[in-house]
């Protein structure tokens, strides 16, 4: 195991073919779905793509019959439905984003409709929509699938794992790294000498530096996987940027000392009319306005430079007809890059503000107050 | 507001909160710490190194500074050394020249002593001989006289005469 952890590049090249060879799902469509060429067909796919996706869909063109197909690969759909786990594989959704296939798993029924996967009631056999585009004879799973994110996550994770794990077995040969651990050892200390010792102070950085390391460079490299073209949105995802920023909540909380806690809730050296006001101010911030900073500030920024993105690449579908094809690509292909290197830009300085926050808040709690 | 709270996925939520924390977990145990401890210890053999470094070269400007007061103390003696020697060669010199006269002044004192004897006694032995002379001197004048009285005078007045004080 540790002799194939050596050789990282093999392991993930050899985890991608896996993963590509056994159901690239080179299925057709129609051809109604998947073209996209008017400014609504844009929008929404903009759209679709900061969603969560339960297939990993690389690309996809018209074949010589005029038969849309798909290249990517499916991944396993966990759910929690009214008959207990339920397990398949989502290619059996045919990439289908409407509610048009039903999958039959378990004894129950499945749609999947705008990345969310919805168990039909008893009995039926489509789904009905009122006004609203809702379903109204469906209802919603907890859906623990193995998504694009969970797979970034996973990947991210492996990624980290062996970059990290190496480069520690590094120092127990050698005093300096070499080779890319001497990439990440200035990383490293940029984080312990920059975000955590500054913020935290000399006495007890050291016991937050792990949370604060990992978490850095969770979402810088997941923020750099998300402007590749495999399209990952891990950390512009709501339900990701809130459990990191909960993470920091609840090590803040739990950590807080006495002088912490006593200024939130009794604040000293003001009139006693006052504390309770600045209580409830106080306690506010600490439990909903610095978790809700961070949740927001990271998943904003990362959702709305992938719009932006995207939207300055589709510039040359949507204004070919006013500048013709050749001016609209090279619009769109100098703003977009302009753009993707401001991106580049915004990656780290996202990882940055969650870690220095996180830092700054944990400092905030566990810092020594004198006796006023 | 309603469009992003029904993006929320709960499941992806369990999801990310349970590999955030294996992963914090893991990362901890297999590279932080020993990556941070490594760190720690190389910073402390670095500083170490460099406190070692200021301590030896002060060490050494001691050094410096005492082999200079031992080579200014090495040239005094030295100095003083060839100074007494010279001294000494001096008084030496001086003390063999005093004996030397010392000695020269005996030895020609002893000389001028014995000159003086040797002297006494040939003026004495002169005497005598003058004396013997002066004897056989007259014998002969005598028996001479007793043959030739006029001849025996003149000869005893150049006999006289020749040895007007030999």
């Amino acid at each position: 195991m540790t002799k194939i952890l050596r050789k990282p590049n093999l392991v993930l090249t050899a985890l991608f073919i896996f993963l590509l060879q056994p159901s690239l799902f080179a299925k057709s469509d129609e051809g109604h779905e998947g073209a996209v060429d008017t400014k609504d067909e844009v929008g929404e796919y903009i759209l679709h793509h900061i969603k969560d996706a339960h297939d990993f869909h690389l690309f996809s063109y018209t074949d010589s019959h005029g038969e849309r197909k798909h290249v990517g690969f499916p991944l396993p759909v966990i759910v929690w439905s009214s008959k207990g786990l339920t397990t398949f594989m989502s290619s059996k959704f045919h990439h289908d984003d409407s509610g048009h296939y039903i999958v039959e798993a378990n004894g129950t029924r499945f749609v999947k409709l705008h990345s969310k996967i919805y168990e039909l009631d008893e009995g039926a056999t489509t789904v009905s929509f009122d006004e609203e585009h809702h379903p109204t004879n469906a209802h919603k799973v907890l859906d623990f699938s193995i998504t694009k994110s969970v797979f970034g996550i996973l990947l991210v994770g492996l990624l980290m794992f062996i970059w990290f794990a190496g480069l520690a077995r590094q120092y127990k040969k050698k005093k300096i790294p070499t080779g890319f651990g001497r990439v990440l050892e200035p990383l490293v200390l940029y984080v312990r000498d920059e975000i955590a010792r500054p913020n935290i102070g000399e006495k007890r950085y050291r016991e937050f530096t792990g949370y604060l390391l990992t978490v850095f460079f969770f979402i810088w490299i997941l923020n750099l996987l998300g402007l590749t073209p495999l399209g990952f949105n891990v950390t512009g995802q709501l339900a990701v940027t809130a459990a990191l920023a909960i993470f920091t909540l609840i090590i803040y909380t739990f950590k807080g000392n006495k002088g912490y806690w006593g200024h939130m809730l009794w604040m000293p050296g003001v009139p006693y009319l006052i504390r309770p006001v600045l209580a409830i101010i106080e306690v506010a911030g600490a439990f909903l306005i610095k978790p809700f900073s961070l949740l927001v500030r990271l998943f904003a920024n990362i959702s709305a430079g992938h719009i932006v993105v995207m939207s300055l690449i589709a510039i040359m579908v949507t204004m070919k007809s006013e500048m013709g094809a050749v001016g609209a690509t090279s619009l769109s292909f100098v703003l977009s890059f302009f753009i993707t290197l401001i991106e580049v830009l915004v990656a780290f300085l996202q990882a940055y503000i969650f870690t220095m926050l996180s830092a700054l808040f944990i400092g905030m709690a566990v810092e020594e107050h004198d006796h006023h | 507001m309603e469009q992003l709270l029904n993006d929320f996925s709960p499941g992806l939520f369990v999801m990310q909160t349970v590999l955030l924390l294996g992963l914090i977990f893991l990362l901890v145990k297999f590279a932080w710490k020993p990556i941070l401890n490594s760190l720690e210890s190389r910073e402390k053999g670095i500083q170490d190194a460099l406190d070692a470094a200021e301590v030896a070269k002060k060490e050494m400007q001691n050094i410096t500074a005492d082999s200079e007061s031992l080579l200014k103390e090495a040239r005094a003696e030295r100095e003083s050394l060839l100074k007494e020697a010279r001294e000494l060669k001096e008084k030496i010199l001086a003390d063999a020249k005093e004996e030397a006269q010392k000695e020269g002044d005996k030895m020609i004192a002893k000389a001028q002593a014995s000159i003086e004897s040797e002297k006494k006694a040939a003026v004495a032995d002169i005497k005598a001989q003058v004396a013997t002379l002066s004897i056989d001197i007259a014998e002969k004048v005598i028996k001479d006289e007793l043959s030739n009285k006029s001849k025996q005078q003149k000869l005893v007045d150049d006999m006289l005469g020749d040895i007007k004080l030999n």
